[in-house]
């Protein structure tokens, strides 16, 4: 949110006031209006996320970053609850550190999460995370890998249904509204209105979705394509910040290059044209110079 | 815009604006990430109205669509000032201290009435003025346009209609209101920026101003270059056909494609004396010249800035080695400069911008740290502390007005070159696509799932009238020639309209039936209005 | 909005269907045929997006006429209301009442929860398995019905223009098979409430529910007389007064609610009646709507009045025709005679327990699935669309009639001193004569059960099931648990909806455990790891401890039952994650699973 405030003091600069709280016995001031994952992070408390994410609506769905507000009958998500002046707050107590482990242990026992972020498996031993305990024959969302089209590859089988991608296809950025949550409970899914492939749906192949993902289940083919050849390699890769050569909006990309190629166009979140947004050209219309080179 | 040519909000107002008028524009397919913004308004309760003759789907999120007929759209401007005059909603005191011309556009507005209006647009007279009213009430409003704004005989005008109503309702220069221009391709506010328009030097400034040219002449070692305007592009197919213009330095462009009437334009270039071609493809027009110089590809092959449609100045970068062959373009120009016995040395992309920061004021701010610091800035910035500009003309709200006033220009409405006949009796429009880019030379080089090739696309009743069916090759003729091109059905279009894109020129050459009829102040050719006839073959 | 539609033309039956509900479109822009000023000007944005709301009604139209949704139709429901396809997809598929693949337009609903399980539920599905296959097709098994007190229960629905949703209770073989192979259903009647001293229930019986004029004989709307004189001020101060909890089940103050919504700035104000009672084993709210529903909508007008509501909408579960059809009926009288000035919405739910908490049924009314948002905010600040709204329960309202007539005073003699007027409890499963009991707050859970006739002859106590599915069990040594708010909790148990489950010694509790579990995961909405996940492993892990011989359990699946339960309670975003343990817990401590104290 940081960017957002710097550009509010550009913009309208309204005084903001501040809260006091407490974490984890530290006092410390706070801008009213940020939540309680935003304290934490101004402490540098490591908090664990799943769900959120800077541009997008908290959903507070995924609950690994539950917290223990005095008062408060049950853990609250630090992600979304704002702060309230006065509010003590337990950020690893027992209870927190349980809530934690389990999340990431009910995740773990029933997605493939081999593809998140180093920083995920960073959590699970820090919380003693050990999906295996649910034993061998549990319920998984494993099934097989959708690819229907040339540009996305999706697969559900590491979908922890943090929402991100329907709030950035959706109200967030695009908009598009391709995707949504169908079915219910553990039958809960990522869909296109009545399963049809993606060219078929009202997909406009943006890819934000995939921008947004935190474990791989989406993923830009040509990605999943080296990956498969085991090509993919991030150590080898450069990340260079540029202007998309389209129109004249000015959308910033991040150009992962490897191999003096593009593999992966992405877009910083703390952009103020894009907030990490593309549309299809900047997105995948990056071929044309690479083209160049093979002639 | 009264000065320096330039959108005068920030992306950021359209969150937080009441009320946007898209004219002419398909941003939801042809500016993605602004229309983000757009739709972040639309959930904050901004209202939003879409002035164009195809319902498209930015006309799909508006409130109110209104379907003019094509290159009405000063019949429509006018009309809506008259309404707002009469309804005593002009904003007189900023009229009277910020404004100049007031009783000749009211005089010039006045024979626009809801009926006259009705009749050159085909809009209902009711929509039209409760348009006009809303906009006139709106606390905050801003007026967004694109090509169909511009692709006009008579662009200069139409774009005068629109700042009219910004000037007669005080929707400029305040947060939140505001005229934007939402530039086509990623640099055209750069390259206007940075003086490459016949009359102006980098940052706008005047070149027939002596002291202004004394002060490029002295920074520049006291060279000598032109003191009287150049051509713009027209002109300058003009000047060839006269034969007064008899070499060609084409740097990033192509001409044998993208210009209107292509059979014309072809064979211009093709009888020059002299043609040099600088570009990252051996393009068509390229393929026409006597020398072609392979350059890096600008926004990933090499270093420098360019500016967006909110005037923010941004860095790019080099994130790929250019191909063996091809030199990045300030190289090439230094060289180039050197053949004809004037050193420019061997700047940087950071040394050239350095050195026009010192001779634009609006640019001197500037540097590559603090673009980099801030994600760009928007000019003008003039000093290293000077955050940028989100808006301009916050002058106009002082009192008394900081420079000079905003002129109210009387502009008439004057339709389509291209008349409709029997003959031809059917309106093609273009525009583009979202998953595409003007001729395609970038964006067929990517496999995009929504891609179809190129068609005439037309009403069902249309088909249905000329007994073709759908995806059924056709001719369609204009009075300058006619290609062959599959029909596709879209129920969004009334009968009379059609429409194409000009992305696929190998399948289809769509610019062999646009006319170059072009406006004369800015150049540009009247792309969206042509008059065609469909026959079967 | 954008909306892009590749499914093809809906029906002629489909888009009469939506059209019902909507009216014939108006223009090209909207799904209809081109209209000559079509041509030049469409209207469309906020106008056509702020339909939303009509969603879950458009659906239920095209349910009811078609008996499925199909894509044709959804698209064409989307196109009129400007909804993204995949969007009102997500919706159609979370209410499991609509179905997204063509099924025959009779379907007949058999209920296997765990009242009519006591009734034999398990042996009907069995022969209705052996004679027309497995359930899912023409017949489908359900959760509780809420026709507890004539199990074992069914629903009836025949989809067509004149579409056709009968209670079937009780249901025998021969009448379910009867009933699937095109027959006829016998009348279902609502059973004789026991004569004994009645308050809250005191009209049921005595009152035709379809008449106005019959409830106004039998002291209807006085109370709304005497809440005018009153003043909203007066109103709520005798609620307060009053000391009336929720009875709902979270035992919420009703009178700081009601005094929060009134004084919220932010206009305007909505009020909602939840009536989408779904907790098995409990009947209260639909014998209050089908037998005094004047009652409610009476009530309704006063908590407006008192609170400033311009709006009010009651969300009465689908598998409650009756209910439906007996308050619609009910508030169009009371329009009819002047006794209501604002608008009554009835919203229909379509088979999703999770509804029954406020912010999920808030999400269902305005079109969405009835996923629960977290709180705070509450619904008295920002509730439905965003707006301060009062949520009150059907029997919490109907309780306020007493309240204004006879003053706060009178109503808290009766009750404990933290546990204010009657209780309307629920009585079902092994017990003499099943049905609603009305008795002061405070009164034992035995001398309740004795009430109803104790157990069958022979038989013994083998535990209760206090509160439903997110209560919890209680046993033969806790049957002098005084039924308040405190006396439950004081043993760890709830109130809750007011279900009384009797199970004697022919119950199976395994089964009766596995059912909860299975009702938990088949309920829980999915949006929270804790509940989504958790709901699934704790019935994995509990069909693993049951399988095992008596104590033979390993320790380590108790333990994990132990851990996921916990971080069900800790961290689920609502109520239904956040309980949906309780039972199997306490269950288990039950069935000496888990020692007491272990």
């Amino acid at each position: 949110m940081w960017w957002r405030v710097m550009a509010e003091a550009v913009f309208v600069g309204l005084p903001k006031r501040f809260v006091k709280v407490s974490i984890d016995g530290q006092e410390l001031d706070v801008l009213e209006g940020l939540t309680i994952l935003d304290a934490c992070r101004q402490l540098d408390i490591d908090t664990p996320t799943l769900c959120q994410l800077e541009t997008l609506t908290p959903v507070n769905v995924c609950r690994v970053c539950v917290v223990e507000v005095e008062g408060s009958r049950v853990l609250v998500p630090a992600c979304s609850r704002k702060v309230e002046a006065g509010m003590k707050i337990r950020t690893d107590s027992e209870r927190v550190r349980h809530s934690r482990r389990l999340v990431l242990e009910l995740l773990a026992s029933s997605v493939d999460m081999s593809l998140c972020s180093a920083q995920v498996g960073g959590w699970m031993s820090r919380y003693g995370a050990t999906p295996q305990r649910f034993g061998d024959s549990v319920a998984t969302v494993a099934q097989p890998v959708k690819i229907d089209n040339d540009l996305y590859v999706r697969d559900y089988s590491r979908c922890i249904l943090c929402y991100k991608c329907v709030e950035a296809c959706g109200v967030d950025a695009q908009n598009t509204f391709a995707i949504g949550v169908a079915g219910r409970g553990f039958d809960s899914h990522i869909s296109t209105e009545f399963t049809v492939p993606l060219p078929e749906s009202a997909c406009v192949y943006c890819g934000n979705c995939i921008g947004v993902c935190p474990t791989g289940a989406l993923m830009f083919k040509s990605e999943h394509d080296m990956r498969q050849a085991g090509t993919w390699d991030e150590s080898r890769q450069t990340v260079t910040e540029t202007v998309c050569p389209y129109c004249g909006v000015g959308c910033m990309l991040e150009l992962h290059v490897q191999d003096n190629s593009i593999v992966k166009v992405t877009s910083p979140l703390n952009n103020s044209v894009t907030a990490g947004h593309l549309c299809v050209k900047g997105r995948f219309g990056f071929q044309f110079v690479q083209r160049r080179k093979q002639e | 815009m009264f000065g320096a040519g330039g959108g005068t909000s920030s992306y950021r107002e359209a969150e937080e604006t009441n009320l946007v008028i898209l004219w002419g524009s398909n941003a939801r397919e042809t500016h993605p990430i602004f229309f983000h913004h757009l739709l972040r308004g639309i959930r904050n309760g901004a209202r939003l109205v879409a002035v164009d003759p195809r319902r498209t789907s930015s006309g799909e999120w508006a409130d109110v669509w209104l379907g003019i007929d094509v290159g009405s759209d000063i019949a429509l401007a006018n009309a809506m000032a008259r309404v707002i005059i009469h309804a005593g909603l002009a904003n007189d005191e900023f009229i009277a201290r910020a404004t100049t011309g007031y009783e000749e556009f009211a005089a010039c507005v006045e024979a626009y009435t809801l009926e006259v209006a009705e009749r050159e647009t085909g809009v209902p007279a009711a929509a039209i003025r409760d348009v006009a009213l809303e906009y006139a009430r709106a606390e905050r409003a801003m007026i967004c346009w694109t090509l169909g704004i511009t692709e006009h005989h008579n662009a200069t005008d139409n774009v005068l209609a629109l700042i009219n109503l910004a000037l007669l309702t005080g929707k400029v220069g305040r947060y939140g209101c505001g005229l934007n221009p939402l530039r086509g391709q990623n640099n055209v506010q750069g390259g206007g920026d940075m003086g490459a328009i016949p009359a102006r030097l980098p940052g706008f400034q005047d070149l027939q101003d002596p002291a202004i040219h004394e002060k490029f002449s002295r920074a520049w070692g006291g060279a000598e270059f032109p003191h009287t305007k150049g051509y713009h592009l027209t002109e300058m197919f003009e000047a060839m056909e006269h034969g007064e213009l008899k070499a060609l330095y084409i740097v990033g462009e192509n001409p044998a494609r993208s210009e209107a009437d292509q059979t014309r334009a072809v064979g211009l270039l093709s009888g020059l004396e002299h043609l040099v071609v600088q570009d990252i493809f051996l393009t068509q027009t390229a393929e026409l010249a006597h020398v072609v110089l392979p350059a890096a590809a600008g926004w990933a092959e090499s270093e420098g800035t360019v500016t967006n449609s909110e005037r923010r100045v941004q860095r790019v970068r080099r994130a790929l080695e250019p191909p063996a062959g091809a030199r990045d373009d300030v190289d090439i120009i230094c060289d180039l400069a050197r053949r004809l016995g004037c050193d420019f040395g061997n700047p940087t992309a950071e040394q050239v911008w350095d050195e026009c920061r010192r001779l634009s004021p609006m640019h001197t701010g500037m540097s590559y740290g603090r673009l980099d610091e801030l994600g760009g800035i928007q000019w003008p910035c003039p000093d290293e502390s000077h955050p940028g500009t989100p808006f301009l003309h916050a002058r106009l709200w002082e009192d008394p007005v900081g420079g000079p006033r905003a002129p109210l220009f009387a502009v008439e409405h004057d339709p389509p070159v291209d008349r409709l006949t029997e003959e031809f009796p059917i309106r093609l429009t273009t525009g583009r696509r979202l998953d595409s880019f003007n001729t395609g030379v970038q964006t067929n080089e990517y496999t995009s799932p929504l891609r179809s090739k190129e068609a005439l696309l037309i009403s069902p009743a249309d088909g249905e009238r000329l007994g073709v069916a759908d995806g059924e090759s056709v001719r369609a003729s204009s009075r300058r020639g006619s290609v062959q091109v599959p029909i596709r059905f879209d129920s969004t279009l009334r009968p009379g309209l059609a429409f194409m894109t000009l992305h696929f020129p190998d399948q289809v050459a769509t610019n062999v039936l646009t006319i170059d009829a072009t406006d004369p102040k800015s150049g540009t050719a009247e792309f969206k209005a042509s008059a065609i006839r469909i026959d079967k073959v | 909005m954008d909306i892009r539609t590749t499914g093809g033309p809906p029906t002629a039956e489909e888009m009469a269907a939506v059209d019902g509900v909507l009216g014939d479109p108006t223009s090209l822009w909207e799904g209809g045929a081109r209209h000559p000023a079509d041509d030049h000007v469409a209207f469309g944005g906020h106008a056509t997006r702020s339909q939303r709301p009509l969603l879950l009604p458009v659906l239920h139209a095209i349910q009811d006429r078609v008996g499925w949704v199909s894509r044709g139709a959804l698209e064409y429901a989307c196109r009129r209301l400007s909804i993204p396809p995949a969007e009102a997809y997500g919706v159609v598929t979370f209410y499991a009442r609509f179905a997204t693949d063509e099924r025959p337009a009779m379907a007949l609903h058999v209920c296997d929860d765990l009242a009519c399980k006591c009734a034999g539920a398990d042996e009907l599905c069995s022969e209705l398995e052996h004679a027309f296959g497995p359930a899912g097709n023409s017949w489908r098994r359900s959760p509780c019905l809420g026709l507890c007190d004539r199990a074992p229960a069914a629903l009836v629905e025949r989809a067509g223009a004149s579409h056709q949703e009968v209670q079937v209770a009780p249901v025998t073989v021969e009448v379910a098979v009867e009933v699937l192979r095109g027959g006829r259903w016998p009348e279902s009647v609502n059973r004789p409430l026991p004569d004994r001293p009645r308050k809250l229930l005191r009209r049921i019986g005595a009152i035709d529910p379809e008449s106005i004029d019959s409830y106004r004989e039998h002291g209807g709307y006085v109370a709304l007389r005497r809440a005018i004189e009153l003043g909203p001020e007066g109103v709520i101060r005798e609620v307060t007064e009053a000391r009336l909890l929720g009875r709902g089940g979270a035992a919420f103050p009703t009178g700081r609610k009601w005094d929060s919504v009134a004084k919220a700035p932010v206009r305007p104000h909505y009020i909602v009646c939840n009536a989408d009672e779904s907790e098995p084993g409990t009947f209260k709210d639909r014998e209050l709507m089908e037998r005094d529903p004047f009652a409610v909508v009476e009530a309704m007008t006063i908590a407006a009045f008192a609170t400033g509501c311009e709006q009010g909408y009651l969300y009465v579960r689908g598998e409650y025709p009756l209910a439906r059809r007996r308050i619609e009926n009910a508030i169009n009288q009371a329009h009819a005679h002047g006794f209501l000035n604002f608008e009554i919405e009835v919203r229909r739910g379509a088979g999703a327990y999770i509804c029954g908490e406020e912010t999920a049924l808030f999400n269902s009314i305005e079109g969405k699935r009835g996923e629960p948002r977290n709180k705070p905010p509450f619904p008295v600040q920002v509730g439905l669309f965003g707006k301060p709204t009062l949520v009150n329960n059907v029997e919490t309202l109907v309780n306020v009639l007493d309240i204004v007539v006879d003053g706060a005073v009178a109503f808290a003699a009766t009750g404990t001193q933290d546990s204010t007027g009657t209780r309307l409890f629920c009585l079902s499963g092994n017990v003499h004569e099943p049905g609603l009991y009305e008795v002061p707050m405070g009164t034992t859970l035995r001398a309740l059960i004795e009430l109803a006739g104790g157990l069958r002859d022979g038989r013994t106590l083998q535990a209760v099931l206090l509160g439903g599915a997110a209560g919890s069990f209680v046993t033969e040594q806790q049957l002098d648990v005084p039924l308040s708010f405190e006396g439950t909790r004081a043993i760890g148990a709830t109130l809750g909806s007011g279900a009384v489950i009797v199970l004697d010694d022919t119950a199976d509790m395994k089964q009766i455990l596995l059912r909860i579990a299975r009702f938990f995961r088949d309920e829980s909405c999915g949006q929270c790891v804790p509940c989504r996940v958790g709901t699934v492993r704790q019935e994995e892990v509990l069909h693993r401890v049951l399988s095992a011989r008596n104590g033979d359990a390993h320790s380590s699946d108790i333990n994990l039952l132990t851990d996921i339960a916990q971080a069900m309670r800790d961290a689920s975003i609502c109520g239904l994650g956040q309980t949906a343990a309780n039972a199997i817990s306490s269950g288990l401590i039950q069935l000496n699973v888990v020692a007491r104290d272990g």
